[in-house]
């Protein structure tokens, strides 16, 4: 019974949370009631088309509904399926291989960048002919070409240091990613490849090729409204890639193999894996997702300067990963979500609340402590700064109270 | 060639310095990665805490129009005690909050616990800072006897305070030399790093010793602080992090978990940091500057797992997790 009635109770949910979120606009509360129907989907008991179907209606009808009613929705929903995309690259390293990589934004740069200097007039400062930026048809053709580079460098880098035990392997990938940074920042001369801490714009976004199809049904809609959504379908479609890939994966003998390696890499040496290359093979199918997110993200910002790249970036993405549950497919897609949106809307909203409360001038009464005036409060507390602290707590707390993570993989589950 | 020889001796002295402070922090990473084996990550922000200390008792001081009357040598002792003891307990409290819940989990648990620990005192320091203070970017208050110069030779000054971190930073390694080499505690240190099983069966609380490494390890990190503050002069709650990951390079490229061989890759980092920053530039005409150092470092590290993971004196650890 509950097999049909909860799937038309989330419908319920669903159009009541998202006409809520239409109705207000501005309301934080609405819009994570809205998102939240996408976990409860996950949740209730339901044949997995109907669930399917859901979630289409979710993620392919009514977001973009929504995003054109409001487009910094679309932009939060942009950056969770960026995070998304690159906490399931880290997912497949730090989950189903048991690596602790915490260089990952490496390749994220590498991806970026790759695009940036090709996909701008960058590339005219070393290769003469002046024949960048590249023509907008391009972006598909490095969206593939990034793949390669990205498996290509986490071979190369993984080649030396995949031989080591798990927590140095943890600082190198960190001083990996601090000399890619470094390089990017640095590599403005002698040759200017990068243009050093400036960064590099503008970057040519894909092409609009479905626009002769748009005005056939007589849609005429402006570019600055249209990215935004092309954007958002592009981010799905990676996004719907990447865990079809990494669920085909990890039932296959090479998902396997990764787990039985993270249990126990001697047993699994003993029992004919082939620890190292499979090693290898995680390291790079991981860090191609992440470069090719990383093109993605340099066509949709179409400025990028090595300030995107820092470690911070890695811990975030790894505190997505430790908060949905290593190894679990719906939990980095939680975790990006979760702490997406704790960054850009929560400490956002509560820096804007504080700065009102600032400038009102309202005085707090305590007991005790005597009254305080909210507008002596420093200028430099700002909770939107506070990132760090918010990934440090994450990482500390499920550590000691639920290493597992929110949603933790099914297999787990069962034992 | 000519400006090379001439720089020579003031690029020694940098790189001495450099390297006392990187021996000092990698101390902490040794000594915590030989009883527990793992990466204590936050290490640099015990680092940075007993910098912090230094520069709140300073300005402290300044501002009860003290720091002119006190006696010098007395103002330092009292920084300097005062941040080695604010470190080590606060490196006490991170392993009980922290890490102890977490014994007997799998390493990465205990790993990604420290990050976190790294990434909350960061900005702890940074919010307490910030409403203390109203910035998280603090300058040591100038201490003039600290910036005289000596002259050692024809065309060598040293500024007294790196003869200052070289001074104290022999004393205390000299002191921690004693402590883990000559009293019953550091036996107890020494075997629970060999085999704390064993150890715990033979009567020692390994609990109290692993505390005890902490306390031991952050006084020398915020020691380390201290001269870093002292030297440089300018911290925030961020800066412990390069230190901390070279730091981290000079213990491994010593042997982890090996005392002697800290120092020694300590020495060893610093050096090669401070003549890459001089002469890299030199070496290139100017294409590749001073920017690259820490490039230095890290592809240094990189190297020295792929060719000598076992460190120059070979590393200390127990085998049975390894």
């Amino acid at each position: 019974m509950t097999r049909f009635l909860a799937p038309i109770g989330l419908l319920a949910y669903i159009s009541g949370s998202c006409l809520l979120a239409i109705l207000y606009p501005q309301s934080v509360l609405a819009f994570l009631l809205f998102e939240a129907s996408l976990l409860l989907l996950y949740y209730i008991p339901a044949h997995a088309k109907v669930k399917s179907t859901l979630a289409a209606l979710v993620l392919v009808v009514l977001m973009p509904l929504l995003g054109t009613i409001n487009g910094y929705y679309l932009e939060v929903a942009i950056q969770i399926g960026i995070y998304a995309a690159l906490a399931l690259g880290l997912n497949i390293v730090v989950g189903f291989v048991g690596l602790l990589n915490l260089g990952f934004v490496a390749f994220y740069a590498i991806g970026a960048y790759l695009w940036a200097i090709f996909g701008s007039p960058q590339a005219n400062a070393f290769i003469t002919g002046g024949g960048f930026p590249l023509a907008p048809y391009w972006f598909f053709i490095f969206l593939v070409l990034s793949i390669g580079v990205g498996a290509l460098t986490g071979v190369v880098l993984g080649l030396p240091v995949l031989r080591l035990r798990g927590d140095y392997l943890a600082v190198v990938t960190l001083g990996f990613a601090e000399v890619v940074r470094a390089l990017v920042n640095n590599l403005d001369k002698p040759i200017n490849l990068t243009n050093g801490p400036r960064g590099i714009s503008p970057i040519v976004k894909p092409p609009l090729f479905f626009r002769p199809v748009l005005e056939f049904f007589g849609l005429q809609i402006t570019d600055a409204k249209l990215y935004p959504l092309y954007f958002y379908f592009l981010v799905l479609l990676v996004v719907c890639v990447i865990i079809l890939v990494t669920r085909r994966l990890e039932s296959s003998r090479i998902g396997r193999a990764w787990k039985a390696i993270r249990e126990d890499e001697i047993a699994a040496a003993a029992m004919g894996v082939p620890v190292v290359r499979m090693k290898l093979l995680g390291f790079a199918v991981g860090a191609s997702f992440a470069s090719a997110v990383g093109v993605l993200f340099a066509a949709k910002q179409v400025f990028i300067n090595p300030e995107s790249f820092t470690f911070m970036e890695s811990i975030g993405v790894l505190a997505m990963v430790i908060l949905g549950g290593m190894g679990s497919i719906p939990g980095a897609i939680l975790g990006a979500t979760g702490v997406t949106i704790l960054n850009l809307q929560l400490l956002k909203g509560l820096s804007l609340w504080l700065n009102g409360l600032r400038q009102s001038g309202a005085v707090l009464t305590l007991p005790l402590l005597g009254s305080y005036s909210l507008s002596q409060l420093p200028v430099q507390f700002e909770p939107a700064k506070y990132e760090r602290m918010v990934f440090g707590l994450i990482l500390i707390l499920m550590m000691i109270f639920r290493p597992q993570g929110v949603l933790p993989p099914r297999r787990e589950q069962r034992k | 060639m000519d400006l090379a020889l001439e720089i020579l001796p003031q690029v020694l002295v940098e790189g001495i310095v450099l390297g006392f402070m990187y021996a000092l922090i990698a101390l902490g990473y040794t000594m915590v990665y030989g009883v527990l084996e793992f990466i204590n990550f936050a290490h640099s922000e015990i680092f940075v805490l007993g910098a912090f200390v230094g520069v709140e008792i300073l300005l402290m001081l300044q501002s009860a129009g003290l720091l002119a009357v006190v006696h010098p040598a007395a103002v330092l002792l009292l920084i300097i005690l005062a941040a080695m003891v604010v470190s080590g307990l606060a490196a006490m409290a991170l392993e009980r909050i922290a890490y102890r819940p977490l014994q007997g989990s799998p390493r990465l648990v205990a790993l990604i616990s420290a990050i976190g620990a790294s990434f909350l005192l960061q900005d702890g320091l940074r919010l307490f800072e910030s409403l203390w203070r109203n910035t998280f970017y603090l300058t040591y208050p100038t201490l003039d006897f600290l910036d005289r110069t000596v002259p050692l030779a024809a065309n060598v000054v040293v500024p007294v305070k790196s003869i200052l971190v070289v001074v104290t930073a022999l004393v205390m390694l000299w002191g921690l030399n004693l402590f883990v080499n000559r009293t019953r505690i550091g036996a107890a240190i020494r075997a629970v790093a060999q085999d704390p099983d064993t150890a715990s069966l033979m009567g020692v609380p390994v609990n109290r010793v692993i505390a005890t490494t902490f306390f031991v390890g952050g006084a020398m990190g915020g020691l380390a602080g201290v001269l870093f503050g002292l030297h440089y002069s300018l911290v925030n709650p961020y800066s412990g992090f390069f230190p901390g990951l070279k730091a981290f390079t000079a213990a491994v490229l010593g042997g982890i978990g090996n005392i002697p061989g800290a120092m020694l890759g300590g020495m060893v980092l610093g050096m090669l940091e401070a003549l890459a920053a001089s002469y890299l530039s030199l070496a290139t005409d100017g294409a590749f500057g001073a920017e690259y150092k820490d490039v230095f470092a890290f592809t240094a590290l990189i190297l020295i797992l792929i060719f000598r993971p076992k460190g120059l004196l070979g590393e200390k650890v127990r085998e049975d997790r390894a």
